[in-house]
């Protein structure tokens, strides 16, 4: 392996990094509130609403049935527009920040789901509203859940990452696929993949000790 | 002394796939300030929607629940809730917030009611100490047991200075023991604090330990409600029968054999009313059960006794008992 790739790769591994950090984040951003607002307008929650939750429930649906691949084409104009470019690293982040949001929420959601409905009448009780119940009883109390449901998604963004340089995205991914796959240096494949994977079981490792650190029941 | 709750004619009728199902029928009751007031049923039978209609968590169908003169279903969102803050609940489950500490949970509903930091902190360390849990301010409920949670929970209810406190089955998942020291928790509380208590059980055990007066819910409707010590020692109804007498577990030893079942209160409890009645009669009466129990400190019992064969004898022994103050009736 040359020099020149073995730098690439160093390149790569940071800017693999920087897609899943920044990618992870913003899709939080949007997707956790998203989540959030599919489980409480859900019916017999804090502020049941059909049509809302009809509404986003099906976007999230149509989004997330679409193959990322196809997303990342799709997107390329919008893409273009909110960064000015639709190719390197930066660029790749607002497909994957995209694609990931459907996740989140529904990975929010579900993690909610699980708070025992006691609470919330304990809550209701004590004359909370629903937001407060939102923020400091519902979610402390789902806080392991939602830790394991991070790590798990930003494991599929990091996967994600790794598609982006089908489009010109920076990152491992499009190291292994130039090198590896176009020109057949199956050591550079090989190292690439490796190292992803090594990646992904290092995001999993520290979000279950996180939630782990968290659970105290 | 004042009505803390007074309920006029509340249905509560559950609509499911089409089907109606009515959860209460026609309950109209009173609750008096400071008092104990026991609601108590078989599973099923409506007290778990008659305690939350009592803090809205149900709306009633029809029919008003009134507190403090107040009809709760005029309340609007923001009157319900500041309303709430006077009306807390403990539950059968405890549920506390697994993932805070034991002086965090007791903090919430100081948090809601908009208490600054300094002297939430204050007020829950006080209630941490009136339910005997000081050293436990920095564990979490999973570290607790059953008890300690149910005491977390009646902390975190008392902290916001409530008027009435509404408990939901709350000694239902805690031992015999650890039940009685929860109850002896409420009634200290009950004196001291003059807090109107509701305690919603299946348990008689628990009516007769601590409450004042108690309902008999059976069926979603209202069946008996009067002093604990007058419906324990003369129920009325059959559902009260039923939970006040425990259903005789023996077959007369004759198949004409006829059965009676006699109830003696505080009055009569230490006269020895069998002995009396062989001196007296020469006659024999045949105990298949027997319990006393205390409510209030007062010695309730009642026995089930099998009357000897000839006609004449028994009608003797059944006035034997009636002359001496004792309440005779038929065993089902």
């Amino acid at each position: 392996m040359s020099d020149y790739i073995r730098d690439a790769i160093i390149t790569g591994i940071g800017e693999t990094f920087v897609m899943t950090f920044f990618a992870s984040l913003f899709s939080y951003l949007i997707g956790m509130p998203l989540g959030v607002i599919l489980y409480s307008t859900s019916r017999g929650r804090l502020l049941e609403n059909r049509p809302v939750n009809f509404v986003i429930g099906a976007i999230v649906n149509i989004a997330r049935s679409l193959p990322f691949l196809i997303l990342l084409v799709l997107l390329i104009p919008f893409t273009r527009f909110i960064v000015g470019s639709s190719i390197g690293t930066t660029a790749a982040i607002v497909p994957l920040t995209i694609g990931a949001i459907p996740i989140v929420a529904r990975m929010v959601e579900s993690s909610l789901n699980e708070v025992q409905p006691g609470i919330i009448e304990a809550a209701k009780s004590m004359g909370a509203t629903p937001l407060y119940t939102i923020l400091h009883f519902i979610i402390p109390e789902a806080m392991p859940s939602l830790l394991q449901g991070g790590a798990i998604n930003v494991a599929t963004v990091l996967g994600y990452s790794a598609m982006a340089g089908v489009i010109g995205g920076g990152g491992l991914g499009a190291i292994a696929l130039q090198y590896g796959y176009y020109r057949y240096q199956k050591d550079v494949l090989w190292t690439t993949v490796t190292l992803l994977i090594i990646m992904v079981m290092l995001i999993q490792e520290i979000g279950i000790f996180m939630s782990k650190k968290h659970r105290k029941a | 002394m004042a009505d803390v709750y007074e309920l006029q004619n509340v249905y509560k009728t559950y609509k499911n796939d089409g089907k109606e199902f009515t959860a209460l029928k026609d309950v109209s009751l009173n609750v008096r300030e400071g008092e104990i007031f026991g609601i108590i049923g078989m599973s099923g039978a409506g007290k778990s929607t008659l305690v939350r209609t009592l803090n809205r968590l149900e709306e009633v169908t029809s029919g008003t629940v009134s507190f403090y003169g107040k009809d709760l279903a005029a309340l609007k969102a923001r009157e319900l809730r500041e309303v709430r803050h006077s009306i807390s609940m403990i539950f059968q489950g405890f549920n506390l917030i697994n993932q805070r500490t034991v002086i965090q949970n007791v903090e919430q509903s100081l948090k809601i009611i908009g208490m600054p930091r300094a002297a939430r902190k204050e007020k829950a360390r006080q209630m941490l100490e009136i339910v005997g849990l000081s050293g436990k301010a920095n564990e979490y409920p999973a570290r607790l047991s059953g008890g300690q949670k149910q005491r977390v929970a009646i902390a975190r209810a008392l902290a916001a200075d409530p008027k009435v406190l509404l408990c939901d089955e709350a000694t239902s998942a805690l031992d015999p023991k650890i039940t009685g020291e929860i109850l002896d928790l409420l009634k200290e509380i009950n004196e001291e604090r003059e807090l109107t208590i509701i305690i919603i059980t299946h348990e008689m055990s628990v009516v007769e330990k601590i409450c004042d007066r108690v309902a008999i819910i059976d069926d979603g409707s209202l069946a008996e409600i009067g002093d604990v010590k007058d419906v324990f020692s003369n129920p009325q109804s059959k559902a009260a029968k039923k939970l006040v007498f425990p259903s005789n577990p023996f077959d007369p030893s004759d198949e004409n054999g006829e059965l009676i079942r006699i109830v003696f209160d505080g009055t009569q409890s230490n006269v020895p009313f069998i002995a009396n009645l062989v001196e007296q009669t020469g006659l024999k009466v045949n105990i298949l059960s027997a319990n006393t129990r205390s409510v209030g400190g007062i010695g309730y019992g009642q026995m089930i006794v099998e009357l000897p064969k000839p006609e004449k004898d028994r009608k003797t022994v059944i006035d034997f008992f009636r002359a001496g103050g004792l309440a005779v009736s038929e065993v089902d």
